[in-house]
């Protein structure tokens, strides 16, 4: 373990500025992200992840959210074990009818104030389960929802960019007021 | 024994591939015997229009057959008598299609939690098959179900603990009670079917374009596999050749998916183990997988990728560069991350002895997978059942004995050094020529074929019926339904906080399980 360690502290980390595709792309939504969540919440966000029946495809590509390219926590983003530390839900999923009460019942443990987040074509408008006599569709049929993130499932990337949107439409809104 | 049961009986002719035969309740019963004798494995049961099939192995012979039984009037005899991994499996059978398996010892509904519109949502059909028969309307709702009893676990001291469906992780939804004494363990009980999601009623009357997508998200992380297994039963039952060369680039998607998701879980039960250096590590490698998925095939879980009639996109010089790319990556990194795992006694003190599932048990459940392989199951589809390209590149099996959390991280870490290795042979075998054909036209008739594909987690059974160009009736069978059942059975005597390790050892489906 100390040979991984000491080849680690002399490799460039893998962290991305650097993303091949888009030099700097991730980077730049991070600063902007950490200036959102700063002016609202601190300096600090905390995501609680909610699955209302998706394929777990959504969910594979949040983890990797905290892999060592995204690294979403340097941005003060961080996931939760229950939805009473949580200032955001992530919903994904075509809303099941068996975890309709889960997802209302989480959600109003939730602290506000609070945002919601749909993941995904199913959490959007139900996707391809559309029409199902087991689901409900659209997460906003259940609880309020203040951003949808489509794609099947939406990249890391597209998600990171989702959660700004999301909170610089929030910062703008809160500016206004003052 | 399969020559006994059926060598008399003719099989259906509509059935492509392995035969299916309807049988009478006697054999049925002798079936039943064969499971519990442990002759035969049950690779699935499901429910139809009016009848009951089940798919059964016989490892001596390596064969396949399907048996049906009628259920027109409503009824048929249950097989979980005899051999209780098709307990669960009947309960969703009696829950979707409201035939009552008779002599089912558990009656409690599965996926039904009493929050559908309507109850039985596939009895229509058996209704619409058999018009004449009596009791073929669904019974009503009742406006209130009792609550759902849990098994009893007594004695002194002991206390329960509830968790879920809305997990701690980023994980998807379930529930489980766990009764404890102290810190250990002395029952675990699995709630699933949360994320019931339709998907075979959905699936029903849709055109093999749409119905194909809908198996791609039967289990978002096996997408490859589920639409592979779809695709394979499909075009059996057409008696429909794909080209060759998008055969093998079903096996490339195939085989990266597997190092994709050994590599996530590799990591992850570490994780659990509290050593983030091989969770960072492994994620690394499995961002790089994903990545190289995504240059090579357009998507980083290459979903909807295999279609009906071959593959949606072609691999390109460049793509087939990435995936070279990283086997050499993975075969200069990985050893050294499995060295760091093997050298690390607190590590093997979690992970060794933890967890355990007997090898009687895994074959009594015939254990899909890494599950079976690491308790002594020497089952893998590719290998068992073999298919195309399998059948002229075989991998190699990876079997162990001890059935502990340490067993199922080696033989995961040893298929991804083999799926490395086979990746290197499938790009220099690499046919060239067409990816996609043209579906034939479907006959008028109905036809119908059984596939089985393995995918990371284990075999995929997907049973296809179609008639007219529509899907008549589709069956996938995750390998989790028969891994849920263990991990229950391998918890015992393990303490609370040794769970996370021994679920993620497992890392069964919910979604591909509640279908």
């Amino acid at each position: 373990m100390r040979r991984r360690l000491f080849k680690n502290l002399l490799t460039e980390p893998c962290t991305e500025p650097l993303s091949p595709q888009a030099p700097g792309e991730l980077e730049t939504l991070g600063a902007e992200l950490r200036g959102a969540v700063a002016r609202r919440l601190g300096r600090s966000l905390a995501i609680r992840e909610v699955d209302a029946g998706s394929c777990n495809a959504c969910e594979l590509e949040i983890h990797a959210l905290n892999n060592a390219f995204y690294d979403i926590e340097r941005f003060g983003i961080r996931f939760v074990a229950s939805p009473r530390h949580a200032d955001l839900l992530l919903v994904t999923g075509p809303v099941t009818l068996n975890m309709r009460e889960a997802l209302e019942r989480t959600c109003a443990a939730t602290p506000a104030p609070k945002w919601v987040v749909a993941v995904g074509d199913c959490a959007a408008g139900c996707g391809v389960f559309a029409g199902s006599y087991a689901c409900v569709g659209a997460v906003s049929k259940v609880v309020p929802v203040d951003l949808v993130i489509r794609g099947c499932p939406p990249t890391p990337v597209q998600l990171l960019e989702g959660l700004l949107w999301l909170l610089r439409a929030d910062g703008r809104a809160a500016a206004d007021m003052a | 024994m399969l020559n006994a049961l059926f060598g008399e009986l003719s099989a259906v002719a509509s059935h492509r591939g392995w035969p299916r035969a309807p049988v009478n309740a006697g054999t049925w019963r002798g079936i039943g015997e064969a499971l519990r004798e442990g002759k035969l494995d049950l690779l699935g049961e499901w429910g139809d229009a009016a009848a009951v099939h089940c798919a059964l192995f016989e490892p001596a012979t390596r064969k396949l057959q399907i048996a049906t039984h009628e259920a027109g009037s409503g009824a048929a005899p249950s097989l979980a008598v005899f051999h209780p991994p098709a307990l669960r499996l009947e309960r969703a059978i009696a829950d979707l299609f409201a035939i009552e398996m008779v002599g089912l010892p558990d009656r409690r509904p599965w996926l039904d939690h009493g929050r559908w519109p309507e109850p039985a949502p596939l009895a229509q059909q058996r209704a619409a098959a058999t018009p004449a028969a009596t009791g073929a309307t669904p019974p009503a709702r009742a406006i209130e179900r009792p609550p759902y009893r849990f098994l009893p676990a007594e004695g002194p001291g002991l206390h329960q603990i509830p968790v879920g469906p809305v997990h701690a992780g980023i994980i998807e939804p379930g529930h489980f009670r766990f009764t404890a004494s102290g810190e250990t363990v002395v029952r675990l009980e699995e709630r699933l079917g949360y994320t019931h999601k339709g998907i075979e009623r959905l699936m029903a009357g849709q055109d093999l374009e749409p119905a194909s997508r809908i198996a791609a998200r039967l289990s978002g992380d096996s997408t490859v596999a589920c639409s592979w297994a779809f695709v394979q039963a499909v075009e059996g039952a057409l008696d429909f050749r794909p080209p060759p060369r998008a055969v093998w680039l079903r096996g490339v998607m195939a085989e990266l998916e597997r190092i994709a998701n050994h590599l996530g879980d590799i990591g992850a039960i570490c994780n659990d183990a509290a050593f983030a250096i091989l969770h960072a590590e492994c994620g690394i490698l499995r961002e790089a997988a994903l990545r190289t998925c995504a240059r090579a095939f357009g998507h980083r879980l290459m979903m909807d990728r295999i279609v009906p009639g071959g593959v949606a996109a072609d691999l390109t010089h460049d793509g087939e560069e990435a995936i070279r790319a990283l086997c050499g990556r993975l075969s200069s990194e990985f050893p050294e991350l499995i060295e760091l795992y093997d050298n690390t006694a607190s590590l093997q003190d979690r992970t060794a002895g933890t967890g355990v599932v007997k090898p009687s048990l895994a074959a009594q459940f015939a254990a899909p997978g890494f599950v079976g392989r690491a308790s002594g199951r020497a089952f893998d589809a590719r290998v068992s059942l073999p298919y195309a390209p399998y059948d002229t590149a075989p991998v190699e099996m990876v079997v162990r004995q001890e059935g502990d959390v340490d067993a199922r991280v080696w033989v995961r870490i040893l298929e991804v050094e083999r799926s490395i290795s086979w990746l290197r042979t499938a790009l220099t075998a690499l046919p060239s020529g067409p990816v996609r054909l043209p579906s034939p036209a479907t006959p008028a008739t109905s036809v119908e074929c059984t596939a089985m594909v393995e995918g990371f987690r284990g075999d995929i059974l997907a049973y296809v019926r179609i008639g007219a160009g529509r899907i008549e009736r589709c069956h996938l069978r995750d390998p989790s339904w028969f891994h849920w059942p263990l991990l229950e059975a391998a918890i015992e005597g393990n303490i609370v906080a040794d769970f996370p390790l021994c679920n993620k050892s497992f890392n069964c489906s919910y979604s591909g399980h509640d279908l």
